[in-house]
């Protein structure tokens, strides 16, 4: 997984609260057998209006969500995260998170800001005044600038770790690689081993 | 394993999690646990293997994992190309995944192919004291062996494929003691039915179950795979049984199971695994065997089961207002009135298999009613083994020719009907008896209707063309034929 220390792109406002996952990602998507090339999936029934934000040309190609409350509710399906990754998001702003959605975006390097209702408020009208504007998020800080405006989120401390040093799960438990070496190493031999084939 | 162990008296699944600790979590932190088994097949196992694509990984231990293709595979005409487009990517993308990363595979015409939860065993891989993951939930099967086995999720499966080891929480504990013989007809499928009636189907929420007492220890491995197995159906994360002779018997000789040294090495560890004399479990329910009766469903999750003998009970029995919902829902989707005795209840079909009782003991359990009888007429019967290899021992037994002449369908191996992801499905308001674990709205097609029952209550039905147990049969005179 990619370390995240501070990334600029442009915002997109979506002015929406309680962003479910079958939004994200309509349940139709879910048949495939790949872990990436979701992006055609994300908000698949509302880019299909070409008023929605992500269809105007001055949100081509935004890296940073900017949504309202509750973004992430309904069924933890991990695709919801990836489809937001593969389509190019690297951060989600919003006053509150599902809990499950926060826990599997943390684990792929999506970093969930939690601002203020007043804060996201102002990103909005910062952005309808300039829209296409970029912003600038800061992990190490917990900051997001856009322009002269400047706002400070939450991410606990553990997920903020992981994200800055790049670690997915399986890079977590790979820090204790000599441990498992050395259970290895003293396991027994009667337990069960599929290969040879006999 | 060279651990430190502690004094206090522990249970079998205590002990099982000890010896797999590679670190012990810290301050809340999760252990992390060594898998000494993974199986895979192909529904939870794409995206896992294109993470480690994306990460660049392998997996670990090529050695300690096995695939097999099961929930897509058809049960007839199984060389011709897969139909449906989402069970043929989804199989072909196992093939190209094994074939890219070194996984043994079991694909559709193998001998070793079939349900996951009936290869490992069968194979000899499963076996006391080991731990056992599969993305799949009915994984619990392994369990009746004494090993703690549970099902995982996707990003698990990945997880484990890259580290062979997972970061968990132990389980809390629940023994369940089932003392007594049972009676004629009654089986560890009505045994386990009758406990998630008792417990209810979160009853087991966050436990691993371990079955125990008279009852349990007098049932054959295919029993007790059968009991834990549904131990998921009570909402547990896994169910175990203590190794004893009998699952020694059944380990010894197969084809992965250790020899020489090897063996008397594992069996004198594996004698050390019984729950010790004193040890404390979280939670403790006790069963009278020997008042148990065949046991069948009536609703629509697996805890609203009675006693074959009884009748549809009526919704405003039951004092828990969300349990009265959800009878009052399950009755009118089951299209089935309140008071109406269960053996009245008419079935369109039949089907005889899934990882809960498709091995060769069921199939037997199965023929010994019906041979020499004829199927109810307006009755489908689907007998599908569990395995390639259940399937060339029936045939070998002579079997397939008493599910032939009984009227039965005999198919391939493979999960089948026991959800219907491949053509083996019911129409909307076909009502079956089923031999399989999950009675959810549309779980064997949609619209269908499902009584969980047990191989033998599976055939008299057949017979009878309504909910039947053999005890139900009209006396049946063997010599005339
Ligand atoms: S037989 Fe049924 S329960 Fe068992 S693994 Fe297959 S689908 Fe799951």
């Amino acid at each position: 997984m990619e370390k995240f220390t501070t990334h600029t792109g442009v915002a997109a406002p979506l002015t929406r609260s309680a962003v479910d996952t079958d939004q994200i990602i309509p349940a139709v998507y879910l048949k495939r057998v790949t872990k990436t090339g979701f992006e055609d999936a994300l908000f698949a029934n509302w880019r299909q209006d070409p008023a929605f934000v992500l269809n105007q040309s001055a949100y081509a190609g935004a890296s940073i969500l900017v949504a309202g409350p509750d973004f992430g509710t309904g069924s933890s399906r991990e695709h919801a995260v990836w489809a937001l990754r593969d389509y190019g998001f690297r951060v989600v702003l919003s006053p509150k998170f599902a809990d499950i959605f926060r826990g599997n975006a943390g684990k792929q390097g999506l970093v969930t800001g939690v601002v203020t209702e007043a804060d996201i408020e102002a990103i909005w009208a910062a952005l309808a005044a300039n829209p296409g504007a970029e912003m600038t998020v800061d992990l190490e800080a917990r900051t997001a600038r856009l322009g002269d405006l400047s706002v400070s989120f939450d991410i606990d401390d553990y997920t903020r770790w992981r994200l800055l040093e790049g670690l997915d799960d399986i890079g977590l438990t790979l820090r204790n690689e000599e441990k498992i070496a050395q259970f290895e190493a003293r396991r027994e031999a009667w337990r069960p081993r599929t290969l040879p084939v006999r | 394993m060279s651990t430190s162990i502690p004094d206090r008296p522990r249970t079998l699944a205590e002990k099982v999690w000890d010896d797999h600790l590679v670190v012990k979590g810290e301050n809340g932190e999760p252990d992390l646990i060594y898998i000494d088994l993974h199986l895979v097949h192909e529904v939870t196992s794409p995206q896992a293997f294109d993470g480690l694509r994306g990460e660049g990984r392998g997996l670990r231990r090529l050695d300690l994992t096995i695939a097999t293709e099961d929930h897509n595979t058809p049960t007839l005409e199984i060389d011709k190309p897969i139909a449906d487009l989402t069970s043929r990517t989804q199989i072909e993308t196992l093939r190209r995944n094994a074939e890219e990363f070194g996984v043994r595979l079991h694909s559709l015409g193998d001998k070793e192919q079939g349900i996951v939860h009936v290869v490992g065993p069968q194979l000899g891989l499963t076996m006391p004291g080991i731990t056992v993951v599969c993305g799949d939930s009915h994984t619990s099967t392994h369990g009746a062996f004494g090993a703690m086995a549970f099902g995982i999720g996707t990003s698990e499966v990945e997880h484990v494929m890259a580290t062979q080891t997972l970061p968990l929480k132990p389980f809390k504990t629940m023994a369940i003691t089932v003392e007594g013989e049972l009676r004629p007809g009654v089986t560890a499928k009505d045994i386990i039915l009758a406990i998630i009636a008792k417990i209810g189907a979160n009853g087991g929420q966050g436990y691993v179950l371990e079955f125990r007492g008279s009852a349990i220890r007098s049932l054959s491995m295919e029993g007790r795979m059968t009991m834990c197995n549904m131990s998921i159906e009570a909402g547990a994360r896994a169910g175990m049984i203590a190794p004893d002779e009998t699952t020694f018997d059944y380990v010894k000789g197969r084809p992965h199971a250790p020899t020489g040294q090897d063996w008397d090495d594992a069996v004198a560890y594996w004698r050390t695994l019984p729950s010790d004399e004193g040890a404390v479990y979280d939670a403790e329910v006790f069963l009278d065997a020997t008042e148990l009766e065949p046991f069948v469903t009536w609703g629509t999750n697996p805890g609203q089961g009675v006693s074959l003998s009884d009748v549809v009970p009526d919704p405003a029995s039951f004092t828990d207002p969300n349990e009265r919902a959800a009878a009052e829902r399950a009755l009118e989707y089951m299209d089935l009135a309140a008071g109406t005795p269960l053996k009245d209840v008419e079935v369109d079909a039949v089907f005889m298999g899934s990882c809960t009782n498709s091995r060769i003991e069921d199939l037997r359990a199965f023929a010994s009613v019906i041979e020499g009888r004829q199927k109810a007429e307006h009755v489908r019967v689907m007998v599908v083994p569990g395995s390639a290899r259940v399937r060339l021992e029936a045939e070998a037994e002579g079997l397939d020719k008493v599910f032939t002449e009984f009227g039965a369908e005999w198919r391939f191996a493979g999960c089948s009907m026991c959800l219907g992801m491949n053509p083996d499905q019911l129409a909307p308001g076909e009502r079956c008896a089923s031999t399989s674990n999950r009675n959810f709205e549309g779980r064997q097609g949609k619209g269908g209707r499902t009584h969980l029952v047990s191989p033998l209550v599976a055939a008299a039905t057949a017979v009878l063309g309504r909910l039947a147990s053999p005890s139900d049969l009209p006396a049946f005179e063997k010599a005339e034929a």
